[in-house]
């Protein structure tokens, strides 16, 4: 085969290999990194690819849409001399893509010229407005003690069978920037937006979000990039990153906050490890190649805020730990790139509380900075230190319990037992359309600490103490 | 001043191949493509040159020309380090911010210092001196109170020949001339040194001061010495950011190079915002003045995270060198493992364990052998002081980078996800941690503080030994069921806890201890002890001791009594006594 210096544009024969996904391509030259191919079959179908790697006359590429149907000497292909871009624009809140972002919805390409690469570019950390505006999601365990802000990344880790998806949606619902509890309501109508990815998940989810998204009368608001759990895995690399290329045009050039859900991120990594896996990459932990946090970096890493616009971006990834692990690589890379993490527990889930937020393997690293005076409200940070205290020995005292038996527990401890049942059931437990204010997840605390003697609650302050405590031993 | 030594023929993400000359050096600087990224040359194979590239390659194709520079990865050394914030090779990123707006572009190429700045020098040398290497030939005032010293480059010694007069100069301006043999060099304020060749000292010391971070758990249980190496391994969400921030902040080391190698740009923002407001309690003057940041966060391009480390401790020898004591954070070495690991993984070399490469360790060893107490070539005394996060994944410490860190570092400071899942911060788990710079540093504790500090804190980590024992036992069958002397280890182990080992990073008066308040925290709770034991054996029931008002003011007194008013300290020890005398007398 002689050589070709390959045109943008042109095809070319000279496919030697397919194993899955990836193809080997011979005999052409002037390929670059990274771009994007356009593949023809023996029928004259169309699929996508990526050049994986390029040596000087064979290049490897990976198959969006998966080998299927493609031949050695049938299969054409067609380098387009670029990396992967998408189409962006206001108008695409409202419609549903594809994995790639084409139109799934029957409607036409979004009209605008302007095209931005999928994989985006670092932030530069001078450029960053540190995220300090609380999101009210008017859910007590994580507005009172796992605050989101805006600009924050913060997944779900959550298991199989657990309700991930509907706490998803009751925070889109009901998120509002948060106020001061002494500050007048602003009134202020501001621009956000949803961009809503799906990687591997059953249709039923994706419609789950949809009819939810439709209820709460969000829908124009919505982009929707689904790759669903019968759609080619490979093309699961790229939704996120579409999404994601969306989002960052709609925060940082028309100014809106975005909320970017991206579920499942356990199903994207699965494809990764496939993919590394026929390259016959050196894998680390079980099989995941070992450049997975920094390929999870690159997209959990494109949120936040620019000093140049308005808007922001806030993700929350759903991620499902496989027998609810979590130190299994997927949640556990993530965790060490995120800031901060919502926990599902299975316990609550089971004893029928909803939604069931560990609140003890939850954090929100951002938290410290967005709550206390002139925020929420100054006593936040020290009612939030001590909730979670009282709740951390209280799960001691309960194994204790388990062990010689509720009644030879001390009076104390007794305590704690009745306050830890109560914090579940009261404080963490609340309906799927229950919208609570900072005040009134504040004052549920307070009544819940005031069921222990005062002199437990040691990371409180005095005056606070004063101001909040209504226990049998207040002062009066 | 490049030429043209290769073309490339091979890119597969940071790693490009190229075919040319045979006269390209191992670990050479070279750029790649017509973008001129820059790359260095980490495999020489024939005519075939690899290289791992230190920006994103997408777009690049075979047939692009690569430059050689004949130079090693260097860092720019002068004046104007201070408060700048450079990515993993150095680029300023305020500069490429005003260059290429939010998002750091491509192919980029700044002077990391600024070059127009005019610095005021002030000689110290004279015409005719013999100079040996990184001798000290002048002054300048890089912020208010920092005294930067002019040194000759560490790979020169001569004659002076010429030495500029008292003045503003740039960096780049001809402040001396050096004879070395028969030539003359013409010295300015701006040196270069290759990142990963330490720098040259006379001698290694043993280091006898504590780097004093105003952290209880740290200064007092599990000290470091100046000049020293410790490692703060932990799962995530355990703290290990917000402790290295706290050293960053109060270590009373002169400089403090922050790398944040691989994580999350919004921690690297918040440093950022945050430090030119705090103030360093010692100069007085904004913490941010005394800072270098390095920031290749998780996002950037991964041998560049690779490469941070090394300009990071580079910069730091030459602070040292001037005769400064520097405290060098990594957060995180876990990070910087994993690019070895990519890179490595890219050129197809045989793994070791869970896909590292064989020298990981040899690496690690390299890097952490980089701290010391030294003698400077110019007779000063300097320290480099470091300081690793280490991020095992799953929170298991039997990995390789934990593993082979601990044998490299000699204070380990144990993060713990249990203490803080329970808010217990700082969360470094005190059975877990250890020091192995106790005995190094007591002399001076004795000095500063004049108590037996070693035998006090021994005492403590006894008793908190001894708890651990004991609430196994009372997991199993309830408190009660101890005898009351042992009820009171539990009592005031619970007091070292939450009164001493906890500490409020947010809190003002609590997030900084000095060692005066520190001592005479842990005495009250040991006199505390002293004094409950006695009246324990002559039979008063702990549930009586435990109900002293004094046991709340203990637990609170870090927040209660700033450093200033130690006096206060007085009345909580007369507490103690009456109310414990009280219970005496009832029970005697």
């Amino acid at each position: 085969m002689s050589d070709v210096i390959v045109q943008s544009g042109q095809e070319v024969v000279g496919v030697s290999r397919i194993t899955g996904p990836i193809m080997i391509v011979e005999g052409a030259s002037n390929v670059s990194y990274d771009e994007v191919v356009e593949i023809r079959d023996g029928q004259g179908n169309l699929r996508r690819g990526r050049v994986l790697e390029v040596g000087e006359k064979t290049c490897v590429v990976q198959i969006f849409a998966g080998s299927t149907g493609l031949s050695i000497d049938g299969t054409r292909v067609r380098f387009l001399g670029d990396t992967l871009r998408i189409p962006v624009a206001e108008e695409m809140l409202g419609r549903v893509f594809d994995g790639l972002g084409n139109p799934l919805d029957g409607g036409p390409q979004p009209l605008t010229d302007h095209y931005a690469d999928v994989n985006g570019q670092p932030i530069n950390p001078t450029a960053r407005i540190y995220p300090r505006d609380y999101i009210q999601t008017g859910i007590s365990a994580i507005d009172g003690l796992n605050t989101l802000l805006r600009g924050q990344k913060l997944p779900i880790f959550s298991g199989a069978g657990m309700p991930h998806d509907q706490l998803a949606a009751q925070i889109v619902r009901q998120a509002t920037l948060g106020a001061a509890t002494d500050a007048p309501a602003s009134g202020q109508v501001e621009q956000f937006a949803i961009v809503f990815a799906a990687m591997g998940v059953k249709h039923d989810v994706a419609n789950f979000f949809r009819r939810s998204f439709t209820d709460s009368g969000a829908l124009t608001r919505v982009a929707m990039f689904l790759n669903l759990a019968d759609d080619p895995p490979v093309e699961r690399l790229v939704t996120p990153r579409a999404a994601l290329t969306l989002a960052e045009y709609l925060a940082y050039e028309r100014g809106m906050h975005v909320l970017v859900i991206l579920t499942d991120m356990t199903n994207y990594c699965e494809a990764l490890r496939q993919i590394s896996n026929i390259r016959g990459e050196v894998p680390s932990r079980k099989g995941y190649p070992g450049y997975l946090y920094s390929d999870l970096a690159s997209m959990y890493e494109r949120t936040g805020r620019i000093r140049t616009s308005e808007g922001s971006i806030t993700q929350i990834p759903i991620l499902t730990m496989p027998s609810d692990d979590i130190t299994h690589p997927v949640p556990d890379l993530t965790g060490y790139i995120t800031e901060g993490q919502i926990t599902l527990g299975r316990e609550l889930d089971h004893s029928g509380i909803y939604p069931p937020i560990a609140v003890l393997p939850s954090l929100s690293r951002l938290m410290k900075d967005g709550i206390g005076q002139g925020r929420t409200r100054g006593d936040h940070p020290r009612w939030g230190a001590q909730l979670y205290a009282a709740y951390a020995h209280m799960q001691d005292v309960r194994s204790l319990a388990s062990v010689i038996g509720e009644e030879e527990l001390g009076e104390v401890d007794q305590k704690y037992l009745k306050f830890g049942r109560a914090f579940e059931k009261e404080f963490v437990n609340q309906s799927l359309t229950e919208n609570r204010t900072i005040e009134q997840t504040l004052s549920i605390g307070w009544r819940l600490l005031s069921m222990l003697p005062k002199d437990e609650l040691t990371r409180v302050s005095l005056d606070e103490l004063k101001n909040y405590y209504k226990g049998d031993d207040a002062d009066h | 001043m490049s030429e043209q030594i290769g073309t490339v023929t091979w890119i597969s993400g940071p790693v490009v191949r190229a075919r040319g000359s045979r006269y390209v050096g191992m670990l050479e600087l070279v750029e790649v493509g017509e973008e001129r990224l820059v790359g260095e040359v980490i495999g020489l194979n024939g005519d075939i040159i690899t290289v791992q590239v230190y920006e994103e390659t997408s777009g690049m194709k075979p047939g692009a020309p690569m430059y050689g520079t004949g130079l090693p990865l260097s860092v720019e050394l002068g004046p104007g380090l201070l408060k700048s914030i450079f990515d993993g090779v150095q680029r300023p990123l305020p500069l490429i911010e005003i260059e290429s707006g939010s998002f750091i572009g491509r192919g980029m190429r700044l002077d990391p210092l600024y070059r127009k700045d005019r610095w005021k020098f002030t000689p110290t040398a004279k015409v005719g001196d013999v100079v040996s290497r990184s001798a000290i030939i002048g002054t300048v005032m890089e912020t208010e109170t920092f005294e930067h010293r002019i040194m000759v480059p560490a790979d020169l010694f001569g004659t002076l020949s010429w030495v500029a007069p008292s003045g503003e100069y740039t960096i780049e301006e001809p402040i001396a001339k050096l004879k070395v043999g028969n030539q003359e060099k013409v010295l300015t304020m701006l040196q270069r040194w290759p990142v990963r060749k330490p720098r040259p000292y006379l001698n290694r010391l043993r280091g006898t001061t504590p780097l004093i971070t105003g952290q209880r758990v740290l200064d007092t249980f599990f000290p470091v010495s100046k000049g020293g190496a410790a490692g703060i391994p932990g799962p995530f969400g355990s703290g290990k950011t917000v402790t290295q921030h706290s050293i960053a902040k109060w270590a009373d080391a002169q400089v403090i190079v922050y790398i944040g190698c691989g994580e999350r740009g919004n921690e690297m923002t918040e440093v950022l915002q945050e430090f030119p407001h705090l103030v360093d309690p010692r100069s007085g003057r904004p913490l941010m003045e005394r800072t270098v940041l390095i920031a290749n966060t998780s996002n950037m391009p991964v041998a560049a995270r690779e490469a941070s480390i090394y300009t990071g401790i580079t910069i730091a020898e030459y602070y040292r060198d001037m005769g400064y004591h520097v405290a060098l954070m990594a957060d995180s070495t876990s990070r910087w493992a994993e690019a070895l690991r990519e890179v490595s993984g890219r050129l197809e070399e045989m793994p070791a364990e869970e896909g590292y490469p064989a020298y990981l360790a040899g690496r690690l060893a390299e890097f952490y052998e980089r701290a010391g107490y030294v003698e400077t070539m110019n007779d000063h005394i300097g320290s480099v002081t470091i300081v690793g996060a280490v991020s095992p994944p799953g929170g298991d410490f039997s990995e390789p980078v934990t593993q082979h860190t601990k044998r490299f570092i000699r204070c380990f400071w144990a993060l713990d996800k249990s203490l803080s899942s329970a808010r217990h911060f700082p969360s470094i788990n005190w059975l877990d941690s250890y020091s192995e710079y106790l005995d190094d540093v007591a002399e001076w504790w004795q000095e500063k503080v004049g108590k037996d500090w070693l035998k006090m804190r021994n005492h403590a980590m006894e008793l908190l030994s001894e708890e651990s024992r004991l609430s196994q036992i009372v997991k199993l069958v309830g408190p009660d069921a101890l005898p009351d002397e042992e009820r009171l280890v539990l009592e005031t182990s619970r007091l070292l806890r939450e009164g001493f080992l906890q500490q409020n990073a947010m809190d003002k008066v609590d997030a900084y201890s000095t060692i005066q308040k520190q001592i005479r925290m842990l005495e009250l709770i040991l006199h505390f002890h002293e004094r409950g034991l006695r009246i324990v054996k002559h039979g008063a029931p702990i549930s009586l001791i435990h109900n002293l008002p004094v046991v709340d003011t203990l637990i609170r007194m870090k927040g209660l009594v700033p450093n200033e008013e130690l006096e206060k300290m007085e009345d909580i020890q007369k507490q103690i006594d009456e109310q414990m005398s009280q219970l005496d007398a009832e029970y005697r």
